[in-house]
């Protein structure tokens, strides 16, 4: 059973070359001295007050995502060709973006069916026509990437609106080093900290024309009640930026302000960590009141730059997904680096058929969840569920897609009774402004509970360093 | 700097020292209680202590009689009480999460680190813990987290809102500790001057951790009018409503400096200056010391008024 996975420090049994100097790490590690380490992660996390909430589930305010010590290796090479692959596709999401909202040329070449765009639910109206700064919609762009042999990558999914856990990227690198400096002596792990840089200066390189000085850059968020709240504070104190909640903007005149004890002070660019809907209930949803009123005029006159631009979403919906790779042969004409996993659209009627007959194999997703909800893992779920799951879809099959179930790759991962196999992915972070960015790393999450594929962290999942060894 | 993150420095500060003016409350009703009464048995001026703090009624509508315990846990762990030691460090470092942007790494981790302990010591057996624990962990906690802003904040508009906050609770709370001793616990002239009193007073000089600067400053001897003078108009202890007012004044004209602005705010401080540096003890006690100490107090809330129309709501040009 564990050898249909493919094993990235054993590939069978040999140990591979990015993974070398840690076999001997764990093996020489007494249980007493890993306890010892993990209660220190453990209470590391804590002071740095890491702690994230999982909607709707109450219970402690304060719990931590299970941090994994054990860190997950790239070689340098293998990191080549996904830093490729990831950039590529972010050029030709933002590409695909500019087009929508804009003339639509995609649909026009009859590439992308246009109920699929236009009659999407975050399609937004509200902003066609208008280019932002540098025609960049998704300025941070994160793509779910799983593995399922040495060479073979596929892209679960993209997040054009506003990704997170790059705060874990950053602080689990943190806490590594603090933990283990050997270890970065013994190999030479590529650094993530230049991280908050690049994003600062991705978000000043899409300020407004209309701003004629160092750019205000700030952020936005819902509040500390927000289960990513630790995140806003934590990028927007690397940035060196204010950290703002709705109530501390107004709009007076072709300009966004913000609240200060000397008085109000002009802002150009925002990144927000808000959705769309919240982001103006003058334009959005009237009872938000986690926005600004009046903030879609100025941005629409060019007064405010919102990163990631409101709309951004219809290209990272599942239902699109499928033409990625169609957008980057249309706007690039490159191949694809990186696959996408074959998808079955459930709203066509061959496709249903298929997945109606095949449904115990496959993993079913909703068209617009996310965090690891409303799906169903076919071969891990019993026969009740199955068939509770299959009403569903029958009521409703356009809300659904399905995807065969990948032999994700695993990493070893420290459990009670030693190491074990547990299944990992990857959200690496690209940046778009000027320049298109990505630091040598991203978040592995990984799926403690044994032969669990779910990763997610409100489902369990904990999280672990990503190494890319630099090369010699 | 964001109004709301101005508010939010300014409260954390005034949480953390209302936290510690409750431990040493505290540990006032504490000592206390350790005194035999003149009429037989111990004195008993927790009904004093409570209200103080307005808590009183509070308190016998939630435990009923005065039990020691119960008050005890009432003023450390209650989160129902809202000037608890664990009601203050909570909301402290709810206001400090909200703004760590605006905190050193240090100044978090001590703020963060008390709010575990705090969780750590409400996870004990209560029997196990004794009140001079839970007051010694109070003071050793506020001194750390004042050590982290003073070592390492910056030295911006932030610190400034800071310690406005530490020095208006304090001077709030120099005030009515004093006022607890003065006007509740002794109804009575006649035991100014007996040797129970003095033991009091020493309990009073103690909670504000004031004993032996005491000694230093007054060569020993014990009076009233030493003691209040000491408490209110010596510009050497750092809890006296003068120093107080000095460190307000202070912190106020440095915002005045840097905004290039001055508001309603510093003339009010400098008002209150004005009349504590040329007060005499004397003419505290000739207006009573209960009517000077209940103006202060009027007077001391109107600045923390002030100082949140000018710079707290962001509306101010």
């Amino acid at each position: 059973m564990v050898a249909q996975y493919f094993n990235e420090m054993y590939d069978s049994d040999k140990l591979r070359p990015p993974y070398r100097t840690l076999e001997g790490w764990y093996q020489k590690m007494p249980a007493e001295f890993r306890a010892i380490k993990q209660a220190e992660a453990e209470d590391l996390f804590r002071r740095y007050g890491i702690t994230f909430a999982v909607y709707g589930e109450g219970g402690d305010p304060d719990r931590l995502i299970p941090f994994d010590m054990f860190p997950r290796v790239f070689t340098a090479e293998e990191w080549r060709r996904l830093e490729r692959g990831i950039k590529q596709r972010a050029r030709a999401l933002n590409a695909f973006l500019s087009d929508v909202y804009d003339r639509g040329e995609i649909i026009r070449a009859g590439r992308i069916p246009a109920d699929l765009v236009y009659r999407n639910e975050a399609y937004e109206i509200a902003v066609a026509g208008f280019r932002p700064p540098l025609g960049v919609f998704s300025h941070i762009v994160g793509i779910d990437l799983v593995r399922t042999g040495p060479d073979q990558f596929y892209v679960l999914e993209d997040n054009c609106r506003t990704p997170s856990g790059v705060s874990y990227m950053l602080e689990n690198r943190e806490v590594m080093m603090r933990m283990f400096p050997h270890l970065f002596q013994e190999n030479r792990v590529a650094p993530v900290d230049g991280y908050a840089r690049l994003l600062k200066r991705t978000l000043a390189s899409v300020a407004p024309e209309k701003c004629e000085r160092d750019p205000k850059v700030v952020l936005l968020t819902p509040g500390h009640y927000n289960s990513a709240y630790y995140e806003h504070s934590f990028l927007a104190d690397l940035m060196g930026i204010e950290l703002v909640e709705g109530q501390d903007l107004f709009v007076e005149g072709d300009f966004c302000w913000m609240r200060t004890t000397e008085g109000p002070q002009k802002v150009d660019v925002i990144y927000r960590r808000i959705d769309d809907a919240f982001l103006d209930p003058l334009c959005f949803r009237p009872d938000s009141t986690l926005g600004v009123p009046g903030l879609m005029n100025v941005y629409r006159s060019g007064g405010v730059t919102i990163c990631s631009a409101p709309g951004a979403g219809v290209a990272d919906d599942k239902a699109i997904y499928t033409f990625v790779p169609e957008m980057i042969r249309f706007y690039l004409g490159e191949a694809p680096i990186l696959e996408n996993v074959p998808t079955w659209q459930c709203a066509k009627a061959d496709d249903l058929k298929y997945v109606q007959e095949h449904i115990a194999e496959l993993v079913v997703k909703e068209v617009h969840g996310s965090g690891g909800y409303g799906m169903l893992v076919g071969p891990k779920a019993d026969k009740a569920t199955i068939e509770a799951f299959a009403a569903k879809l029958a009521a409703n099959p356009s809300n659904y897609i399905a995807q065969p179930t990948l032999a994700l790759s695993t990493c070893p991962t420290f459990v009670e009774e030693g190491i074990a196999p547990r299944h990992v992915d990857l959200r690496p972070y690209c940046l778009v402004g000027r320049d298109i960015e990505l630091v040598q790393g991203g978040l592995t999450r990984v799926a403690l509970t044994e032969g669990s594929l779910v990763v997610n962290s409100s489902q369990g999942g904990g999280v672990k360093d990503t190494w890319v060894i630099a090369e010699e | 700097m964001l109004s709301r993150t101005a508010a939010n420095l300014f409260w954390m500060t005034r949480y953390l020292e209302r936290s510690e003016t409750t431990a040493r409350l505290l540990d006032l009703g504490f000592r206390n209680a350790l005194l035999p009464n003149s009429g037989g048995g111990y004195r008993n001026e927790w009904s004093a202590i409570l209200q103080s703090k307005g808590a009183l009624d509070q308190f016998t509508e939630k435990y009923g009689e005065l039990k020691q315990r119960n008050i005890e846990s009432f003023l450390f762990f209650d989160m129902d009480n809202p000037s608890s030691v664990a009601s203050c460090i909570s909301a402290a470092r709810e206001n400090a999460r909200i703004v760590r942007t605006a905190l050193t790494t240090q100044v978090w981790d001590a703020i963060n680190l008390s709010f575990q302990e705090l969780k750590a010591l409400g996870r004990r057996e209560r029997s196990s813990l004794e009140v001079p624990e839970l007051t010694d962990w109070s003071l050793r906690t506020a001194a750390l987290i004042r050590g982290a802003i003073e070592s390492t904040q910056l030295r911006n508009d932030g610190y400034r809102f800071m310690n406005l906050g530490y020095a208006l609770e304090r001077a709030d709370n120099t005030a009515r500790l004093l006022d607890v001793k003065y006007y509740v616990l002794l109804p009575s002239v006649a035991y100014i001057g007996s040797g129970l009193d003095n033991y009091q007073w020493t309990t009073l000089l103690r909670a504000l951790s004031a004993h032996r600067a005491y000694n230093w400053a007054y060569g020993g001897e014990l009076s009233a009018a030493q003691i209040a003078h000491f408490l209110i108009l010596n510009p050497k202890f750092p809890r006296s409503l003068l120093s107080c007012c000095i460190e307000l004044n202070a912190h106020l004209d440095h915002l005045a400096r840097v905004y290039n602005r001055s508001t309603p705010a510093q003339e009010a401080a400098r008002n209150m200056l004005g009349e504590l540096a040329e007060a005499r003890i004397e003419d505290v006690f000739d207006e009573g010391l209960h009517e000077f100490l209940s103006r202060m107090i009027g007077e001391n809330a109107g600045l923390g008024k002030c100082i949140e129309d000018q710079y707290l709501i962001g509306e101010a040009r």
